[in-house]
């Protein structure tokens, strides 16, 4: 058999049930201002993981939106990962709500596949918070993660016929999914009856990567793995440490010292396996997977989540004493094909400033975490608020964004200096006190005389506009036409009003 | 530890009146017209100095730094505009934000102070005079430059307010935001002690 026979459990919209929303209840998470998980109800409404959180606001005017709490989604899928591994000890988490493990062993201790999903599905449906749990069994991870979204198992050797009918989407790989289309592949199917090699010439390694997975392969031909080369990193705390910022941060700099010695030795890792160990001889290990190949960043985060999840989770589940002892093992390590990490960012222009730099900024995300720490991408958009992205901060940073294309409609600089994320509310009157209007044809009917914000009362001086900006006219459902209006008020003070659908709201203020 | 020396045009950078006790890597740069506000040409390092009702003054401010290479950090804006941070010059790769460190904020701004060049913070609740000292002292012994919006509770090297702003390019109905005339008071310690206005355009955004 090729491909590793795998169990994949699901839990759908984890961040929401993390969070105790109902899946009736329109809700979504957002994170970096970004729609990153929604529940069923939201999605009736048009809302998509992706989309900006003020277009989702939009689509749905009663989405209820909550923050992404890591820590919260990793207390909740602790016990589930805890249940499934009285069925299978080597349970491999992805992130949580999303974890595998092989059927080999378990399913003929069970009696059969079918027999093990129903099992597994009881094993985890107690303890998953009341969400929605689905498993599925196929040949291969790939096409085991689509079996769990299916909720099906599919018999061994029919995976490729199962995954023939799903369309290229569902590679998650947008700029290749787009090209496949447009050749006329638009399913598994069609990608899997072409021709290995000629994947491999058109379209390289990830072409190669693709293809196998179309045909129901693992990602990484059996062929390819190698045994994990004693490579174990390890650090002995003396004192025991308790909390889990100074441990993620020890654990960083083992993840960077592991990644260094594989580079050497030209190979990557999809797996590990953390070990942690207190004073009182308690022990926690947990297999980590990750989707392509692990780097330094992601192994620390893993340790984060495992320790946060032990440490911080329910008391009676927690160690009785601090860590003594945190290893992490490589257990599953690859050839490296053609991917090289840069030493810094660009490689040419680091300077001992930068280093610096770049030393307090890891302290601190070992101090206030990961996401508190972020950093400014120019993202293209007719808005003010899209124009530039705030994403979580690391090295090496992303390439700013030169701004092209360019974007018509955008307003001209100066941008406004305080962009309000919340764009509160305000009402535009008139002289005599009506609220102004713009037509659709985009004519002010009266002139703008004050600004009311609650109490607060703003004689308008100057004023400019409409800007008008047609969105996404092409589909009905997303369709929206916005005035953009510059205005001065008596005390120097300049604002950046939109008006749309006869509300009017902040979007950012000259201050 | 001294910052990585950065090209500096003497010429430009140093004003006349400099005490000789002061030397161009002293200074955080900044461009004409805005060196107009600082005695001695722009914020000796080391120093603290508050900034108040204009998040764009500040940002004009930092510009001509970030540009020459050094970092620098927002701790405490979660509306700060960055589309205009970058318009005025500030190079983003170079600039971290902190939108919401909440009780961290001085923890968060002491760690950044370590490494970055210059550091801007608004305490989101009020700042507590050992926490403002304690920040002061960093400052001072890093040689960093320490930009503070919102209420200070300590007195600062440098106190800049803005007074009054006139924009151009706009009227009744017409044209749009061009330029801007800022009219801004600033007093301080030492050179700066006697309160003085001072007129000027903010840089052009581009």
């Amino acid at each position: 058999m090729v491909a590793t026979r795998t169990l994949t459990v699901w839990c759908p919209d984890w961040p929401m049930v993390a969070a105790g929303v109902a899946p009736d209840v329109p809700a979504a998470a957002v994170a970096a201002d970004v729609v990153t998980a929604c529940t069923a109800a939201a999605r009736a409404w048009g809302v998509r993981h992706g989309l900006r959180r003020r277009e989702a606001q939009r689509r749905c005017p009663d989405l209820r939106l909550v923050e992404r709490e890591e820590t919260a989604e990793i207390h909740a899928f602790e016990p589930v990962v805890v249940a499934l591994e009285v069925i299978c000890p080597r349970v491999e988490v992805v992130r949580p709500g999303l974890c595998l493990f092989a059927t080999k062993g378990p399913s003929r201790y069970f009696g059969g596949d079918g027999a093990l999903a129903g099992v597994t599905l009881d094993a985890a449906a107690g303890p998953a918070s009341g969400g929605p749990v689905r498993v599925g069994i196929a040949d291969g991870r790939f096409a085991s993660a689509l079996a769990a979204r299916a909720n099906t198992v599919v018999p061994v050797g029919t995976s490729a016929a199962f995954l023939a009918s799903y369309p290229v989407t569902v590679l998650d790989r947008p700029v290749l999914t787009d090209l496949l289309l447009r050749l006329g592949l638009p399913t598994l199917g069609d990608v899997a009856a072409v021709p290995s090699t000629k994947m491999t010439a058109r379209f390289g390694l990830d072409g190669a990567l693709v293809h196998r997975l179309c045909r129901g392969l693992d990602e990484v031909p059996v062929t390819a793995r190698v045994l994990p080369p004693e490579l174990t990193v390890e650090e002995h705390l003396d004192p025991p440490v308790e909390t889990v910022e100074p441990l993620a941060f020890i654990a960083k700099s083992l993840a960077d010292t592991l990644q260094a010695e594989l580079a050497q030795r030209a190979l990557v890792c999809t797996r590990v396996l953390v070990e942690v160990e207190t004073e009182h001889g308690e022990t926690r290990s947990r297999l980590w997977r990750y989707d392509q190949t692990f780097t330094a960043g992601a192994v620390a985060q893993r340790v984060r989540w495992q320790l946060t999840g032990w440490l911080t989770g329910p008391s009676a589940e927690r160690p009785t004493a601090g860590i003594t002892l945190l290893r992490i093992t490589p257990d599953e390590v690859h050839r490296d094909v053609g991917r090289q990490l840069r030493l810094f960012g660009n490689a040419t222009d680091a300077t001992e400033a930068d280093e610096r730099a770049v030393m307090a900024l890891t302290r601190l995300q070992g101090l206030i975490g990961f996401e508190a720490i972020r950093i400014g991408v120019m993202a293209g958009g007719r808005q003010v608020a899209d124009s530039v992205q705030l994403v979580p901060w690391s090295e090496p940073t992303p390439p700013p964004y030169d701004g092209t294309p360019p974007w018509p409609g955008r307003l001209p600089a100066p941008s406004p200096s305080v962009v309000h994320p919340d764009l509160p509310p305000v009402q535009v009157v008139d002289a005599a006190g009506a609220p102004v209007r713009v037509s659709n044809r985009g004519i002010v009917l009266t002139v703008p005389h004050r600004i009311l914000m609650g109490d607060h009362v703003v004689d308008i001086d100057q004023w400019a506009g409409p800007w008008l900006i047609d969105q996404r006219w092409w589909d009905s459902a997303e369709h929206r036409r916005t005035a953009l209006f510059q205005m001065v008020s008596a005390d120097g003070v300049a604002w950046l009003l939109a008006a749309s659908g006869g509300r009017w709201v902040v979007e950012g203020m000259y201050d | 530890m001294a910052l990585a020396p950065v090209a500096v045009d003497l010429s430009t950078h140093l004003p006349a009146n400099l005490p000789t006790h002061v030397g161009a890597f002293d200074i955080l740069p900044v461009d004409p017209p805005l060196d107009a506000l600082f005695p001695y040409g722009g914020p000796l390092r080391g120093s603290v100095v508050a900034v108040e009702g204009s998040a764009s003054l500040m940002l004009a401010v930092a510009a001509a730094a970030s540009t020459q290479g050094w970092w620098g950090a927002a701790v405490g804006f979660p509306a700060l505009g960055l589309a205009a941070a970058a318009e005025v010059g500030v190079d983003l790769a170079r600039f971290v934000v902190v939108p919401t460190p909440g009780e961290q904020w001085a923890s968060a701004a002491a760690v950044l102070l370590d490494g970055l060049g210059f550091v801007a913070v608004q305490p989101p609740r009020g700042a507590r005079a050992t926490e403002a000292r304690r920040l002061a002292a960093r400052t001072r012994e890093r040689r960093a430059v320490l930009l503070v919006t919102g209420a200070w509770p300590e007195s600062v090297d440098l106190r800049m307010r803005l007074k009054a702003s006139e924009w151009t390019g706009i009227g009744g109905g017409y044209g749009r935001l061009t330029d801007r005339r800022i009219t801004v008071t600033v007093s301080g310690r030492g050179a700066a002690s006697r309160e003085r206005q001072v007129t000027t355009w903010l840089p052009r955004a581009h």
